[in-house]
């Protein structure tokens, strides 16, 4: 076997070697952030810092933590994500139910599909976007951040394909039960597919709590503002509201920074190994045709 | 069940007679298929009407009724305008380069991932590298501006090993557009290789096994059987990558960019949205931003036709 060739072997190894280093590479900024935020200011602000905290400390955390909008910002976060999460699991797993049905049984069903398929490959933009939301008098409120984007296409596909591969027999089933269209997807295909819409809440969770730009155009005021749009402020436009005077001060920008890098991190690194496990298959069914 | 699928059911006539044949309308489906359609009615065609505001001269006062209508007036002064073409061009050049690293990379990577033998070692590597892509540009904003900054660590690290002068990464035209093309590789890469693992281990072991028997070596099983069969799924990734190539990440670049680096890295996402939100230029921003749509329609179009053509790859 090729496998206990000597060319083979070496190649083997420095492949390896290979491997892991980019690997290491991906995650090495996000580490050496977070050594830099647990780290004591002056040495964090020298450069010294590297794959080592100098001088541990949690007070740039406590900084951050302290900024009066924080709180605030988390939970327009924690709502949103909840209630829009929610929200679009129920609409559109429904829509996908009726969408799964052949065209004999439910005619028209091509011409919703198309319906919903255009508005993937055209939309209006973002100022008549703006425009629509500020004459809805959406401006401001929860609302604005939940209702765009309530209704995704691809997932609605992927859910679609997934009820199409439940067997017809389950649903022949229910209905000499006498069981209605409604009563068959709660009872039956809901259960079915338990794994596929625990796949499609987690990104939708990822997406409505990572996303920072809606935050900024719609909502005035930095105690309205989500989570993400929050620290978008503070990271990238190094803006210094809600924070002590006094700290600004004596705190190094640098450390600072970090902590509000890794906590706007922090998320999605706690959530990423319950996603690691579904989302491979997710990708493949999407893409991979049958 | 549906009578049209047992022809012999229609020999009962009587029991036939008694129920009403052909289509009884699905009211619950329709009923569960409301809701969204509703919402996309509001939130994603509604909007299209707005699209008159690229022909007004649109004024907030005067509404979309009361504004005078221009025609093409701000197309015109689009393609005259020397900074518009700059940003198509940096636009142009940012998601090209991407999608041919992106599509390079990726490959390299899965080709080489593919030959790892230990299973656990292979997962850890899979586990380390898909975490960038689920970073936003929020946080990976951040620690490229840290990183890179004139004494952040990767300037430090170029001047004691290297002793040249600190680049200004994230201010010099040049470095800003390096720093844009490969920072969102990094980030993509290992996410990007899903697919091609996934073609990957749909390869006939077969095949191997008879090129074994043929005597050839590892490099000219890859050569002669990896690559040819890969490359379908290339081909459909790449066809709809360019579907995209209007839209160079703006998270990435509005998270990246600053006034002195405009001329070289603003695209024209970020100009739509300096210019509509920020200066109220809300007809020309329209104006702009239609005109992208437009053309990035017609490019997903064929490259879904394409696709489709040369792997078979539909949607629906």
């Amino acid at each position: 076997m090729y496998h206990k060739t000597l060319p083979y072997r070496v190649f083997s190894v420095f492949n390896s070697i290979l491997l892991a280093v980019i690997s290491i590479l991906c995650l090495l900024p996000l580490y050496h952030l977070l050594m830099v935020s647990v780290s004591d200011t002056s040495a964090a602000n020298a450069g010294l810092v590297t794959l080592w905290p100098i001088g541990f400390t949690f007070e740039a955390y406590a900084q951050t933590f302290g900024n009066t909008n924080f709180l605030a910002s988390l939970w327009v976060s924690v709502q949103r994500t909840v209630i829009g999460t929610v929200l679009a699991l129920a609409v559109n797993s429904i829509a996908a139910y009726a969408l799964s049905k052949d065209n004999r049984v439910f005619r028209g069903r091509n011409v919703y599909l198309w319906y919903f398929v255009i508005t993937m490959l055209f939309s209006a933009g973002l100022v008549p976007a703006y425009v629509l939301i500020l004459k809805l008098g959406l401006l401001n409120s929860l609302l604005a951040l939940i209702l765009p984007g309530l209704v995704a296409v691809y997932n609605i596909i992927l859910m679609l394909n997934f009820f199409r591969n439940v067997p017809k027999e389950l649903e022949e089933a229910a209905f000499i039960d006498g069981a209605g269209h409604f009563r068959t997807f709660v009872s039956i295909y809901l259960p079915v597919s338990l794994p596929s819409l625990a796949t499609i809440a987690l990104f939708t969770m990822v997406g409505h709590w990572n996303a920072y730009f809606d935050g900024l155009i719609y909502m005035k005021g930095a105690e309205n503002l989500p989570l993400a749009s929050f620290m978008q402020t503070l990271i990238v436009q190094g803006s210094t509201t809600g924070f002590d005077p006094a700290v600004i001060a004596t705190m190094s920008q640098r450390t600072l920074r970090a902590s509000q890098i890794f906590i706007s991190a922090l998320p999605i690194l706690l959530v990423y190994p319950f996603l690691q496990r579904f989302f491979v298959k997710g990708i493949v069914i999407g893409a991979v045709k049958e | 069940m549906d009578p049209h699928m047992n022809p012999a059911l229609k020999l009962k006539a009587g029991r036939r007679a008694a129920r009403k044949p052909g289509y009884r309308i699905p009211w619950t489906l329709h009923l569960m298929v409301l809701p969204a359609v509703l919402s996309v009615f509001i939130f994603s065609y509604l909007p299209m009407g707005g699209i008159i505001m690229a022909f007004q001269d649109y004024k907030a006062g005067l509404g979309f009724t009361g504004s005078p209508f221009v025609g093409l007036k701000h197309f015109r002064y689009m393609f005259e305008n020397d900074y518009f073409l700059k940003i198509t061009w940096n636009t142009l050049l940012f998601a090209c380069s991407k999608i041919v690293l992106n599509l390079i990379i990726p490959f390299t990577f899965a080709l080489l991932l593919n030959e790892v033998r230990h299973m656990g070692f292979k997962r850890s590597i899979q586990t380390l590298v898909y975490l960038p892509h689920f970073l936003s540009w929020v946080t990976l904003g951040g620690i490229l501006i840290d990183l890179l900054a004139q004494t952040g660590i990767v300037n430090q690290l170029l001047t004691s090993l290297l002793g040249i002068k600190p680049i200004f990464f994230l201010g010099d035209g040049f470095w800003f557009r390096m720093t844009i093309i490969f920072s969102d590789v990094w980030k993509e890469f290992g996410f990007n290789t899903i697919i091609f693992l996934a073609a990957l281990s749909s390869i006939n072991p077969a095949l191997y096994e008879a090129a074994e028997v043929d005597g050839a070596g590892r490099f000219k099983q890859t050569l002669y059987i990896t690559i040819p069969s890969l490359i379908p799924i290339l081909i459909v990734v790449a066809t709809l990558a360019l579907g995209n190539v209007l839209n160079a990440n703006f998270d990435q670049v509005f998270n990246l960019y600053s006034p002195m680096i405009y001329q070289q890295g603003d695209i024209i996402d970020t100009f739509v949205y300096r210019e509509g939100l920020l200066s109220g230029q809300f007809s020309f921003a329209t104006a702009v931003s239609l005109f992208k749509s437009m053309i990035s329609l017609v490019l997903i179009m064929i490259s879904y036709r394409l696709a489709y053509k040369f792997a078979g790859y539909r949607i629906f």
